[in-house]
């Protein structure tokens, strides 16, 4: 073989390897591969052929049309259908592009899927997941801009998963896939086209319930959660500049999540902000505040923050919006007020 | 023998020569309105998710000519035709797409959302299907008053198979509440074509499974529209319960504004906009009933391309609504609204 020859076949091999992928086609090569691996695995949702954010794209042509079903505008019965199809032995991904619209599906979501197991004695397998797009930041107005993490982690029955990276996209989409609970995964609007990571191209998952520690600092724990992880880093990077050490955690499940890591984190640093930009009224931040003041009490120097949407729907107008949404100006200061 | 084409003979349903006029002076109102639209939107002048309704005018402006004052609208997401024909004004619904403080909703609600409660315009909406139960419950209000107001509601193919279509249709048909349900199928939701996700020939059809009317109108045709609405209403207004009107149109457009249209050919939507413009339509017939002629199309034309810059320049010069604003309106305080 001759020297170019080799290294054309090298550059070949490693590219096999990782390939730089948006999160978009992270979550796209986690379906593609799950439902080569499994034909128990299909799709439902609404123009999921076409597929606007390019999740779904290129499915229908590999898998065809009675695995890739592009339904009415019926998301009673879009949800409804995946979970019979589970009893039945399937492995539905339904797809709801905004979170609004499920909504529409509530009594399927929560009086049906979540209870189900619970209700039957446990004797019954529901491999479900339900994905679905949250997040501000487009100019989309009250309705289109929800996150509503909360409302499904508040039903006992449900997993709720966020990731923020494209890596974390794909293992975590081929976990829910796997997961035999109905599983509400979390995308987000603006990191699908903006989060560009290499990815291995090859087989690997990520187990729910393990935090990703993004930064490592001993002067305060900041919890992102999905976009917010963005922002809090671009906080810490503020912040390091003057001296501040801040550490991020990103939890990736919210549903299991893993308090162990957030609770050493806090037991290091003292001190505690937690971001979403979910409403701050009993949001996550409350819950995770609450659990780690009921763990590590005594390690905490300063009374933890919330920093989150101000109890008001999505405005459309875009400096109001922005207003609406956490920002790095919000963190770093209340990162210097805690530390003062 | 006569060399002169006559007349083609019409029912002219009692209008007078004015009010045909008008027909086409609205839909030349909102196909300007939204031409500048776009126009801005390309130009980043204004934001947001924005549909268009441009080839669809007829079925809002002969549906709205067939209410009265008091009688009240749902809208959809491509509602910008809708509240013009319903009588809002151009200068605040730019403004409200531009996010402006002087928009009908002070720039809070954006083009999805556009409301104006003492127009009898119950709001455009993100969610499909969500305006069929609030005009069943605006309905539902004139009937527990006894009062003589209809309430109508627009929307499209898709939502024809969104549950709450079934639950308040159904609802308003057990009351024979003064409820209009007037489907725009444009023949497409979003870039599934109606066909596929619709196993009857006609949404209209379903109205026998409510024990309702269905009537199905060329939505190209403002007259035919109007004629349907009208008879609607007053079946309505005769306690005699709702009717399901469909009105066949086409999207000129593509979905929303920046859709790259890859499900349907270029040449389906060039033939629609030379075969169903329902402005050309309408022009033809005014010009054939001698009540129009190139001269009085180009004042309207001249008149409407004027208001439109008007309610530009109204929007752009208006302020960007206070930060305050963010926190307020969630909750009533005074019961003033
Ligand atoms: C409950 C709900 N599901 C999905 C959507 C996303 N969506 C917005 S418009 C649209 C298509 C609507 O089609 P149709 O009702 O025919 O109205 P058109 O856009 O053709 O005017 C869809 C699926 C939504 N807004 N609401
Ligand atoms: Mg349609």
């Amino acid at each position: 073989m001759g020297g170019h020859e080799w290294r054309n076949e090298y550059a070949k091999k490693a590219a096999s390897v990782m390939s730089e992928v948006s999160y978009s086609q992270a979550l796209n090569m986690a379906l593609r591969e799950e439902m080569r691996r499994d034909p128990r695995v299909f799709c439902l949702g609404e123009d999921i052929k076409e597929s606007t954010y390019g999740v779904t794209r290129g499915l229908y042509e590999e898998f065809g049309p009675r695995r890739v079903i592009g339904t009415p505008i019926s998301e009673t019965a879009i949800a409804g259908a995946a979970l019979g199809a589970a009893l039945v032995g399937m492995r539905p991904v339904a797809e709801f592009m905004y979170m609004t619209f499920m909504m529409s599906a509530m009594d399927q979501l929560v009086n049906q899927a979540a209870k189900m197991k619970y209700m039957f004695g446990g004797r019954a397998l529901l491999p479900i997941v339900f994905r679905t797009m949250a997040g501000a930041g487009r100019s989309n107005a009250a309705q289109h801009t929800q996150s509503l993490e909360t409302w499904f982690a508040h039903a006992p029955g449900l997993k709720v998963v966020m990731p923020s990276t494209p890596y974390d996209a794909k293992g975590l989409l081929k976990t829910a896939i796997r997961d035999d609970n109905p599983v509400i995964f979390i995308e987000n609007k603006l990191l699908y086209a903006t989060a560009k990571e290499q990815v291995p191209v090859a087989e690997y998952t990520i187990p729910f319930g393990q935090a990703a520690v993004r930064r490592t600092g001993e002067h305060v724990t900041i919890v992102g959660l999905q976009r917010m992880v963005e922002i809090a880093l671009a906080a810490a990077a503020e912040l390091a500049s003057a001296g501040i050490e801040a550490e991020v955690i990103d939890p990736r499940t919210l549903v299991p999540l893993d308090l162990d890591t957030i609770v050493a984190s806090v037991q290091k640093t003292h001190r505690l902000i937690v971001v979403h930009e979910a409403h701050e009224r009993m949001g996550a931040g409350a819950e995770i505040i609450a659990q780690v003041v009921a763990h590590a009490f005594d390690y905490l120097d300063a009374p933890p923050q919330r920093i989150a949407n101000p109890n008001v729907p999505t405005p459309f107008n875009r400096m109001l919006e922005e207003l609406s949404i956490p920002s790095v100006a919000q963190v770093v200061a209340a990162v210097q007020s805690l530390l003062s | 023998m006569s060399t002169l084409p006559s007349a083609p003979s019409i029912n002219r349903e009692g209008l007078n020569d004015d009010q045909l006029r008008q027909f086409y002076v609205t839909m030349l109102r909102i196909r300007r309105f939204e031409e500048k639209v776009k126009e801005l939107f390309l130009d980043a002048r204004l934001y947001g998710s924005v549909h268009l309704y441009i080839g669809e005018e007829a079925v809002a402006a002969g549906a709205c000519a067939a209410l009265r004052d008091g009688d009240v609208i749902s809208s959809t997401h491509r509602g910008h035709g809708h509240g013009i024909a319903k009588g809002l004004e151009l200068g605040p619904m730019m403004a409200e797409l531009m996010g402006k403080a002087t928009g009908y909703n002070f720039g809070k609600g954006g083009s999805m959302h556009i409301a104006s409660l003492d127009h009898g315009m119950l709001g455009a909406n993100g969610i499909v299907a969500a305006g069929i139960p609030i005009a069943t419950g605006a309905a539902l209000g004139f009937w527990i008053r006894g009062s003589r107001e209809v309430a109508l509601c627009f929307f499209g193919d898709g939502g024809a198979n969104h549950g709450a279509f079934h639950e308040g249709i159904n609802f308003a048909a057990t009351l024979k509440l003064p409820a209009i349900f007037l489907c725009e199928n444009n023949h497409y939701a979003q870039y599934q074509p109606v066909t596929q996700d619709l196993p009857v020939s006609n949404v209209a059809d379903r109205a026998a499974a409510y024990g309702i009317p269905g009537v199905i109108v060329d939505g190209a045709d403002v007259l035919a529209v109007y004629a349907a609405t009208r008879r609607a209403a007053e079946r309505a207004r005769a306690g005699e319960g709702p009717t399901l009107i469909e009105a066949k149109t086409y999207r000129f457009e593509g979905h929303f504004l920046g859709d790259p249209e890859s499900y349907r050919a270029k040449e389906e939507v060039a033939a629609a906009r030379t075969e169903r413009d329902p402005l050309t339509r309408f022009a033809t017939l005014l010009t054939q009933l001698g009540l129009a002629g190139a001269e009085d199309f180009q004042r309207y034309d001249d008149a409407v391309r004027q208001e439109v810059a008007a309610a530009v320049a109204f929007a752009e010069s208006s302020p960007e609504p206070s930060p305050d604003l963010l926190l307020t309106d969630v909750y009533d305080v005074d019961g003033r609204a």
